[in-house]
């Protein structure tokens, strides 16, 4: 019964508290992209699920949004019997179906224009990626710009998926259509949302 | 599930169910990533008629914590029954501080006014929005202006502009008037003045907007543009007024007209009641404000 009790436990303490404050926390982010923020995540999930991440999945999923997990986290079987169990949310069949994808491994993951786009008239049908990293700090410097900072904003995020930057670049050029990004780590969350340019240091689209 | 289990019937924190309120906060994110779109979302009905502020309350009810202390003004007011019976409302079914100070507000629900006390990082302003299509008495089809806003089609608002200039000289609309969102998405910035605009651009404040009849939520983040549409050769223009406030004495604020008598007598006030109070208190003086000195606040009026 070990398995069981995996699936069971580990969930919000207060859950309309927890998920209040977490939703803050992520709503000041996308206000703010590049700031971090923090909210209470006393979550316990099974590796290699984060509980800064399962936070964001009690916070935002229920059985109306279905989940994709990379496959690091399909791996292990316990994660998805206890988003199942504490979310309902159903595990969508491919990426494109998902409301809120999970990214355990953000190095291997495969590229942003798998995901939900939405479409031009109704652009908010996309997909929210909830990616987890070791820290916001001490990759390669993202330069941000864009609606919710005042001049420039910096993000040092690490590990992020390959060609990052070219990919953000092609999900901006999509706008309104495109992909939102929640980053959490033990050091809490910033996101990037679709409306966030990355440039160098002369201001210039990065490519 | 968390309400305190003293008394048999208990609504839920914020009186909105859970679901309700993820599916709420969904939508929230989506609005704030796509800056002036209307995002939509199965708006609830509440314990008040539409109209009322059902998606204003909604929003609020949706983002408030316990931690969080609430304005809310109607028309400017802190004091009209709008304004008073949603506070009422949170603070019943959420039991949050209220207040009527716009620098110690981390939330303003506002029907049709900004404050005139520029907001600060953090802050929220959520707006009551009665009809959140800016293109809606151009063209009644949904469908229609969905694909107006997607193909960025947006010469019918400048033809209505441009009609108001042929008939009156210059753009006569004076609230409700539309805006262009970074560039993209032309948005309604609910029934405000449009001397208020001018304040939405660039604003340090989060703005959340919600209608609940028409089941709109659309948003501004901090620190983005908000351009009134205009012309090159008539551009956009604040309202101006002559005299200023006869209670506190202020200019470049909004006024109210206030009748006094049936022989044409008249006053202009602050509609702000907060920033009217607040430079009374600071020692400013009308020619109507009396030698009393400022009268009492109004009686719900510091955080409580």
């Amino acid at each position: 019964m070990a398995f069981d009790s995996i699936a069971i436990e580990g969930g919000f303490k207060n859950p309309v508290f927890d998920a209040q404050s977490m939703f803050r926390a992520v709503m000041q982010a996308l206000a703010e992209p590049g700031t971090v923020h923090r909210g209470i995540a006393l979550t316990r999930p099974p590796a290699p699920l984060t509980p800064e991440a399962a936070g964001v999945a009690l916070t935002l999923c229920d059985q109306d949004t279905p989940v994709w997990l990379d496959p690091a986290l399909r791996a292990e079987e316990a994660v998805g019997t206890w988003l199942a169990f504490h979310t309902g949310a159903p595990l969508a069949n491919t990426p494109a179906d998902a409301h809120f994808i999970f990214v355990a491994d953000a190095e291997n993951l495969i590229g942003l224009e798998n995901f939900a786009q939405g479409t031009q008239e109704y652009p908010d049908r996309s997909a929210t990626l909830v990616l987890q990293v070791k820290s916001l700090t001490g990759g390669a410097e993202l330069v941000l710009e864009g609606p919710g900072i005042e001049s420039r904003a910096r993000l040092s995020p690490h590990p992020m998926p390959r060609h990052f930057a070219r990919q953000w670049a092609q999900n901006r050029a999509r706008f309104p259509r495109g992909i939102d990004i929640v980053l959490v780590s033990r050091e809490g969350l910033a996101a990037l949302p679709r409306t966030t340019r990355i440039v160098n240091q002369e201001g210039e689209p990065c490519m | 599930m968390n309400a305190p289990s003293d008394t048999i019937a208990q609504y839920n924190f914020a009186y909105l169910d859970e679901q309700t309120k993820r599916m709420i906060r969904r939508a929230i994110l989506k609005a704030i990533a796509i800056p002036g779109y209307q995002v939509p979302f199965a708006s609830r009905e509440m314990p008040m008629p539409y109209g009322w502020g059902t998606g204003g309350v909604q929003v609020t009810a949706s983002i408030i914590g316990p931690d969080d202390v609430l304005k809310v003004i109607d028309q400017g007011a802190d004091d009209t029954t709008n304004a008073v019976s949603i506070r009422a409302f949170f603070q019943k079914v959420a039991h949050v501080a209220v207040t009527t100070h716009t620098a110690d507000a981390t939330i303003v629900q506002t029907r049709h006014r900004i404050p005139e006390e520029p907001l600060k990082e953090g802050q929220v302003l959520v707006y009551q929005v009665p009809i959140p299509e800016p293109l809606r008495f151009l063209e009644p089809r949904e469908t229609e202006t969905r694909k107006m806003h997607a193909l960025e089609e947006y010469g019918l608002m400048h033809v209505k502009l441009y009609e108001d200039i042929a008939q009156h000289g210059h753009i006569a609309t004076t609230f409700a008037y539309p805006v262009k969102v970074e560039g993209r998405y032309v948005m309604d910035p609910s029934p405000t003045p449009k001397f208020d605009n001018p304040k939405m651009h660039m604003s340090r404040a989060l703005q959340l907007f919600g209608a609940g009849r028409e089941k709109r939520i659309y948003a501004v983040p901090p620190h983005t543009r908000v351009e009134s549409l205009d012309f090159e050769d008539h551009p956009f223009e604040v309202q101006r007024f002559d005299e200023p406030c006869a209670l506190c004495g202020g200019m470049d604020v909004y006024l109210d007209e206030v009748i006094l008598d049936d022989q044409g007598g008249r006053m202009f006030v602050c509609s702000d009641t907060d920033h009217c109070e607040e430079r009374r208190d600071a020692g400013h003086r009308g020619h109507l404000a009396g030698e009393d000195g400022p009268p009492s606040s109004i009686s719900e009026g510091g955080t409580q």
